[in-house]
């Protein structure tokens, strides 16, 4: 097993400690009657304890119950609104529904500060500041568009968008229906192509894994390479990350690590609910293994045995990723992700437990449909 | 332990993901496997034509005559498997461990895929009937009697997906290599045997490896294949026929709900059919599209029901390695059962009658695998739904079906095997186009003639008839 330095291990201590602390501010706001939204306050009542004085550190969230998604179906979303924030200009933001009701989360502020947060990560020399964007993924009520949108904003630039609905590349993989599908990719990746060649100046980009793929076959079908779009940095999100599909992305797609290529692309982790986890350097060197660290102590990942979700499993071992959600406007006490992985140990970058392996929880993989944009 | 890398047109690449293939009962490993993602085949089709372009440095008479050394290569020598070897007896053995196919079985299919690599010539003479390869290497030539033809390949390589557990169809992708078409193939996750003993056949008899690529790996392996193969072909369920239903590029083969057909004038005589019947439901384990899933007859039916049962019902799961074995395993946990389930459902409806009931428990538990003993049912109607199911293992109903409705209520056949000499009968058959293969008198459904056109003709797929013209004087010249 790696060992760890007295600087790193007193860096872990620093930020247990900060999560701890910031656990209790958390809960504190969302419990108390003059901060918390009325969710809360009602599922308070059902509790058997009191969270405003018996939560004192974040192992004590295990003393709640295990959030359930489908508490978040549904309306009236205002239950989720924080008292304090009960005036502000409030979005809501989708995840699924392509049939049924989808889960909603409301945001007044998270998804501007979750990716300021992450914009401090990005290389300056791969995504320069001032450079245009190009959002190469969902479209509609989705979190990630107008956050996309606003770490371009952020950075000094401009984010251009392409039109397209996931819920309707569900429907046609659900219905068979492969030729629609692939022609419907075409019309995304011409979107993107038509927005690349009109002199936008674009230098930075948001796309999954497989729209990274579908451009570069797009590109290469017009006899084009992914360097002559002049993007040099890539921010690309999806569980259908894995290592051998992230070196054939370098070494095929792109035509080398980015000192040799130009490009650099990370890898990151999250959704509506928790907002971003960013990635290790991602190398050669280490077999482009992929390891994830949550934006502590905003959320929080933890990957948990497959018999309980209270018990942590050690470094390099398999369990269920469970998620935390700790911000001022958001509470989500252990969620379990529909995803499985290893536990990785913290470095300096990120003294927390991280995440690597990221895949379908086994048990519900073959019911889902993944990655599909 | 054996580790076998994805091939890009003969070049071993080594993936960061590999799958173990594993015993099909002990789950005791036999080889790593790397898999490729499907992003690798999409990229590597882009020079797909450089492919036909190296077969085409010889004619298909030299490819002919290497397909048929590589068949000695493929039935006797040992070959480089991965980053070891494997001999004839380690193909078997390899093969029935990971399938749970029965060793004589695997050994059938080894022989026949080199039955069909040693007779190229005469399967290309019959499945073109009779052209002048030359033509397919140019494109266009002068038939014998003096017209001239043109066959426009429509794609540099064959791709293929190929199933786990039916290791027979192999020889259908075979003839690719001599029309000088290059291989581009999945191998089943449970059986990289033949694709890669194939590939190292063909190598070993003087074909260019760089022909032939082999992308073990996920399902996005094989959705990128048949996208970016402008010809390719897929093996499975009734599911996968249905979704590339009008696809040109895709041959599907799926469910074969092959079918014997008693004619009113032989039916009283059936005691002297019954070894047909019981070897066409039987044969390589009933896991063939070719194997018979239906018996119609106007009359007898409860006495040829009984007969089969009495014939097929005592059958013991035995281990594959035992030369009478004629079960193959259900290799996924479970499944077995689940077959079973399905099965009993359909035999508890109304004028459904189970006739093995009596010869003891159909399904057979062992370790991680199954088995299911062969189930013989009688219909009284071919409304029956029973009557056109078909199960990967030694099932089928006897239908009882007024010859003059047979035709009609069979339903898509693959081989039809028309027991009969009414004329009139045999003439309705000849039209049926619900019929692929017809067979008229007591031949098995499984005994195909190789030189016979399989369904799905490979020339018809892989290549255009068009017109092609040219001045009088011009094609004086040709030759």
């Amino acid at each position: 097993m790696t060992t760890v330095n007295s600087s790193l291990e007193q860096a872990i201590a620093d930020a247990k400690s900060r999560l701890d602390q910031h656990t209790v501010e958390i809960v504190h706001r969302h419990f108390h009657e003059s901060t918390g939204c009325p969710f809360w306050l009602e599922k308070k009542k059902e509790l058997k304890f009191d969270p405003l004085t018996e939560v004192k550190c974040y192992d004590d969230l295990k003393k709640f119950p295990a959030f359930e998604d489908e508490w978040l179906r549904g309306g009236p979303v205002e239950r989720w609104i924080m008292k304090d924030y009960q005036d502000k200009p409030t979005y809501v933001f989708e995840t699924g529904g392509t049939t049924g009701i989808p889960k909603s989360r409301v945001v007044v502020n998270d998804f501007r500060d979750d990716y300021e947060i992450f914009s401090d990560t990005l290389p300056d020399e791969y995504f320069p500041k001032g450079g245009n964007w190009l959002m190469l993924g969902p479209s509609g009520p989705r979190r990630l568009r107008l956050a996309v949108e606003h770490l371009a904003q952020h950075r000094g630039g401009i984010s251009f968008c392409i039109d397209l609905d996931p819920r309707w590349v569900v429907k046609l993989i659900k219905k068979g229906w492969m030729d629609h599908l692939q022609e419907y990719k075409k019309h995304c990746i011409d979107q993107a192509i038509t927005v690349l060649t009109a002199n936008h100046n674009i230098k930075c980009m948001f796309a999954t894994p497989k729209l990274i793929e579908s451009l570069c076959e797009g590109l290469e079908e017009r006899d084009m390479t992914f360097a002559d779009t002049g993007i040099t940095g890539i921010f690309s999100g999806g569980t259908e990350f894995t290592p051998q599909w992230t070196r054939f992305c370098v070494e095929e797609l792109f035509g080398g690590p980015p000192e040799q290529s130009g490009v650099f692309m990370t890898p990151t982790y999250g959704n509506t609910l928790m907002g971003l986890a960013c990635s290790k350097p991602v190398t050669a060197e280490e077999s482009y293994k992929i390891s994830y660290y949550a934006p502590q102590p905003r959320a929080v990942t933890e990957v948990v045995t497959f018999d309980d979700y209270n018990q942590s499993v050690g470094y390099g071992e398999t369990g269920r990723v469970k998620l935390t959600t700790l911000t001022p406007e958001f509470f989500v006490p252990g969620f379990m992700e529909r995803d499985e992985g290893e536990l990785e140990m913290p470095f300096d970058k990120f003294p927390w437990d991280g995440v690597s392996g990221v895949r379908p929880f086994h048990e519900i993989a073959s019911a889902t449909t993944v990655g599909v944009y | 332990m054996l580790e076998i890398p994805v091939v890009r047109w003969g070049k071993p690449y080594e993936s960061l993901e590999t799958k173990e293939v594993v015993h099909f009962n002990t789950n005791e490993p036999i080889a790593k496997v790397h898999s490729a993602n499907g992003g690798l085949v999409t990229r590597d089709m882009r020079s797909a034509s450089k492919a036909r372009n190296a077969l085409r440095q010889f004619s298909c008479d030299q490819l002919i005559e290497m397909v048929g050394k590589a068949a000695d290569f493929f039935e006797n020598e040992t070959l480089p498997m991965g980053n070891g070897t494997q001999s004839p007896d380690d193909f078997v053995h390899q093969q029935s461990a990971s399938t749970g196919l029965p060793q004589h079985m695997c050994l059938n299919n080894m022989k026949k895929n080199s039955f069909v690599m040693r007779n190229m010539r005469e399967i290309l003479d019959c499945l073109t009937r009779g052209l002048d390869l030359n033509i397919l290497t140019r494109g266009y030539g002068k038939e014998d009697r003096g017209v001239v033809v043109s066959f426009q390949a429509q794609t540099p390589v064959l791709g293929a997906v190929l199933p786990s557990n039916s290791p027979g169809v192999h020889t259908l992708w075979l003839p690719a290599i001599p029309l000088q078409v290059g291989l581009v193939l999945k191998p089943g996750s449970s059986e990289p045997w033949t694709a890669y003993r194939v590939a190292a056949a063909y190598e070993a008899a003087g074909i260019p490896k760089e022909v032939i690529s082999l992308y073990p790996g996920g399902h996005d392996v094989g959705a990128s294949l048949l996208s970016a193969c402008p010809r390719s072909m897929i093996f499975g369920s009734q599911k996968t026929v249905d979704q590339y239903a009008g696809n040109p590029g895709v041959q599907v083969h799926g469910p074969g709900f092959s079918k014997i057909f008693l004619g009113d004038d032989c039916v009283d005589d059936w005691e002297q059919y019954i070894d047909v019947m019981a070897e066409s439901v039987f044969i390589n384990g009933g896991r063939s599209c070719i194997n018979c899933s239906a018996i119609y007859a106007s009359r007898h039916t409860e006495e040829i029901s009984k007969a089969l049962a009495e014939r097929l019902g005592p059958v013991e799961a035995l281990p594959p390695e035992d030369d009478n074995a004629g079960l193959a395993a259900f290799t996924v946990p479970g499944m077995g059962q689940a077959v079973w389930d399905m099965v009993k459902g359909d035999l508890a409806k109304d004028g459904v009658t189970d006739c093995t009931a009596e010869y003891g428990d159909r399904v057979v538990e062992l370790e991680k695998a199954s088995y299911i003993r062969p189930v013989i049912a009688r219909a009284a109607s071919p409304d029956c739904e029973i009557a056109a199911k078909e199960f990967m293992f030694p099932f089928a109903t006897v239908v009882e079906c007024p010859q003059d409705k047979m035709i009609k209520k069979a339903g898509p056949t693959l081989v039809g095997t028309a027991i009969t000499n009414d004329m009139a009968f045999i003439d309705q058959l000849t039209d049926a186009t619900n019929i692929d293969r017809l067979n008229i008198g007591p031949i098995p459904t499984n005994r195909l003639n190789w030189l016979q056109p399989h369904e799905g003709n490979i020339i018809d797929f892989l290549f255009r008839s068009r017109a092609y013209q040219m001045p009088v004087e011009k094609m004086a010249t040709m030759v």
